[in-house]
């Protein structure tokens, strides 16, 4: 399970996240919205580590964080596979060395063994066959789905995704929507997917958040979230800003 | 060691082997131009085999180590801090910590050291080419015998004389690669921002090369 309890996060002067408290339970799919640079991704780095709050807490499995030394840390993170906005594909390598890099890490597996790993993970996300391309090579979905592939081949408990369908055409973010669930259902991952492509969210998660102003305005499940009179979500998911205004 | 070890000698072959050409060009020009100033400046008043120990001194004391380092800041500098730059911006080395790497393990440490290790070998074939094009000069442009030239070359060597050209170096190798890896790791922001990072690490390097120089000149000379 991640729990967040009353985290804080400022840049200089400018706080992003105020006081978020939130709670991912094991094996859902929770869905975090959010008008743009509200801090989602914030959210989503002090998870794994690579953002440390000012204050508050930060559990994965009962471990703090924010707490844990070097060691700790990246065990912790053999446990959490992170699906980066733009794939951030290591642009030197293959495809198969990208989706190798985690396993490579764990140390003891054998060279075919990793193989068989690295090519599992190629086509659950159907994108085998292209082991041998660089990068720069693929469409932004293929690197989308190569990154989520490099996330998911060291079998994670736990998928975090920033904007997986940003700048991606409607087919496109469907089959990415399909992966995500895929790897929810075959996998059994809990999943924390950052997005503000509502259609996204609706489709995908079993549980909506919504980030405003450095808190947790709402959760609940899509039908919830869908029959919500808060008008901060529901200027948000009809794209109409002003029914927000004046709102607390 | 398990992380960087088997990355070192890639990095050993891009900063030294790949630097190899650019190092000996620059050093044969220097040698030919050190062996026809010197000739010049020589006439009459001093012997001339007197060009040998121009070429042989200035080449292994200060402008093989020095042009070299300055050539590398150039070279390697600014391919470093371009390349970690790049992985800073497009979240490279954030994914490199979400596969629990650690970055400055990956990415610093084989660079760091390749510099130190490689700076003096590039450094040291520079030297051997000033000298051989200063020679060739010599005997073909000056009215300079090859036992002449030897003669100069040997007369005021000393083989502490290469020790110096070598810790220069390899001070300038750390240096060079380091801020390469400092103004990298920092970058914030997008293209722009790895381009100034790029400059900059060329920049101060550059600086702190000509620091160092006149540093080691105080302390070991």
């Amino acid at each position: 399970m991640i729990e967040l309890r009353g985290v804080r996060k400022a840049f200089g002067r400018k706080v992003v996240l105020e006081d978020v408290t939130l709670e991912v339970r094991d094996g859902e799919t929770l869905a975090v919205i959010g008008y743009s640079g509200v801090g989602k991704s914030v959210l989503l780095k002090t998870i794994v580590g690579l953002l440390h709050p000012d204050a508050g807490s930060v559990r994965v499995d009962g471990a703090e964080v924010p707490a844990l030394r070097r060691a700790e840390l990246y065990e912790l993170r053999r446990r959490i596979g992170y699906v980066f906005q733009f794939a951030a594909l290591f642009d030197s390598m293959t495809v198969f060395d990208n989706v190798a890099m985690g396993l490579r890490r764990i140390g003891t597996l054998a060279p075919d063994e990793i193989e068989r790993r690295v090519t599992d993970a190629l086509e659950r996300v159907e994108m085998a066959g292209y082991e041998a391309r660089y990068p720069a090579e693929l469409s932004g979905g293929q690197r989308k789905r190569v990154g989520l592939a490099r996330a998911v081949a060291t079998r994670p408990k736990y998928l975090l995704y920033d904007e997986p369908t940003t700048g991606l055409d409607p087919v496109t973010t469907t089959v990415i929507d399909r992966l995500i669930q895929k790897m929810a259902e075959e996998l059994k991952v809990t999943s924390v997917v950052i997005t503000h492509d509502m259609t996204s969210a609706f489709r995908i998660a079993d549980r909506i958040a919504m980030l405003y102003h450095g808190r947790i305005r709402f959760v609940g499940t899509p039908e919830e979230t869908g029959a919500t009179m808060d008008p901060v979500v529901r200027g948000f998911i009809e794209g109409r800003p002003e029914l927000a205004q004046g709102a607390a | 060691m398990r992380t960087w070890g088997a990355l070192l000698v890639g990095q050993m072959a891009r900063l030294g082997v790949d630097s190899l050409p650019i190092a000996l060009f620059i050093a044969a020009f220097t040698g030919i131009v050190l062996a026809l100033q010197a000739s010049y400046t020589f006439t009459g008043a001093i012997p001339l085999y007197f060009v040998g120990v121009l070429v042989q001194k200035t080449m292994i004391l200060e402008l093989g180590p020095v042009l070299t380092g300055l050539t590398l800041a150039g070279r390697v500098g600014a391919n470093i801090a371009a390349e970690l730059g790049t992985m800073r911006v497009t979240e490279q080395i954030d994914a490199l910590e979400t596969l629990a790497y650690d970055p400055i393990s990956y990415l610093v440490v084989p660079r760091l050291l390749a510099g130190l290790l490689m700076f003096p070998v590039v450094v040291a074939f520079a030297n051997a080419m000033g000298v051989l094009a200063g020679w060739l000069t010599a005997i073909n442009l000056l009215d300079l015998s090859t036992p002449e030239f030897v003669r100069g070359l040997r007369l005021f060597f000393r083989p502490f004389d290469v020790e110096f050209s070598l810790i220069k170096s390899a001070s300038f190798g750390l240096v060079v690669t380091a801020i390469g890896c400092f103004f990298g790791f920092t970058t914030l922001g997008g293209a722009e921002a790895v381009g100034r990072s790029t400059t900059r690490a060329v920049v101060v390097s550059s600086m702190l090369i000509l620091v160092l120089d006149a540093f080691w000149a105080a302390v070991l000379l």
